[in-house]
């Protein structure tokens, strides 16, 4: 369940370039729709919410439904201005958070 | 064949389908959607444009449906694209996710995975930081709903 989030960012950028950004979670994103095979809801376990901050400034959030298929995935874009550290996140029903963190450098 | 066992097949295959879409599934009706959008954008009625929707035509795996959504925008500090919401209008629940952008985006464009219960329109609608409102639909046919039995 907690695997290793799964991240890509260049290394390297020039000032003001627009990056894009890859991102993949392993989670299974119960979606509190099926039932057991005992005819009992399975109750809703998913990540409901993803932030990407560059620098402590968010550059990208997103909050998420049970529609979002398992082990999310996300793509976005990024203006980079300096060298610095993205930091991504993940926020799971019951509290808990997946944290990982990527650095870029100026070409 | 023999018509009466005839018969008993396609009787019976009607009542497995009557159960296996019947009363325990309930999906989102239009007013929901409706509702959804207004309480997203606060009443403003949103126009045409501006915003491109990517989904396949045709998705077999309704567990997995790719979609992109971009907006263009030159995403400056007073002109920016602050969030888009995509909504699935026949799942049991319409909201799927919104997206919330920042200037630092660069370009308003993400993409992600859904999941689609049976073949419908997906929409999204974007939040400009102007106060405009877009809105785009595509249907997507779904081979194999994905919302689990």
């Amino acid at each position: 369940m907690s695997a290793k989030p799964r991240i890509k960012v260049p290394k390297t950028a020039s000032a003001g370039d627009i990056i894009t950004i890859k991102t993949l979670v392993s989670h299974k994103m119960e979606s509190g729709q099926r039932k057991d095979k005992d005819g009992s809801v399975i109750p809703r376990k998913i990540i409901n919410k993803f932030t990407c901050d560059f620098n402590g400034n968010t550059v990208f959030s997103c909050d998420i439904d049970p529609a979002v298929s398992s082990n999310p995935y996300f793509e976005f874009k990024a203006k980079v201005e300096e060298a610095g550290t993205f930091t991504f996140t993940w926020v799971d029903d019951d509290g808990s958070v997946i944290e990982a963190s990527k650095d870029i450098n100026l070409a | 064949m023999n018509p009466s066992r005839r018969r008993v097949l396609t009787a019976s295959a009607g009542l497995a389908a009557a159960a296996f879409f019947g009363s325990s599934r309930a999906f989102a009706s239009l007013e929901d959607v409706e509702k959804a959008i207004s309480e997203y954008t606060g009443g403003t009625e949103p126009a045409e444009g501006v915003i491109t929707l990517t989904t396949p035509e045709i998705a077999e795996n309704g567990n997995s449906v790719p979609v992109s959504v971009s907006v263009e925008s030159a995403m400056t500090d007073d002109d920016y694209v602050e969030s888009v919401m995509i909504l699935a209008e026949g799942n049991p629940n319409p909201d799927v996710a919104t997206f919330h952008f920042s200037p630092a985006s660069g370009e308003a464009q993400a993409s992600t995975r859904m999941r689609l219960a049976q073949t419908q329109n997906v929409i999204a609608v974007a939040k400009l930081s102007s106060g405009d409102i877009y809105k785009v639909s595509n249907n997507v046919k779904v081979t194999i709903g994905g919302c689990g039995g």
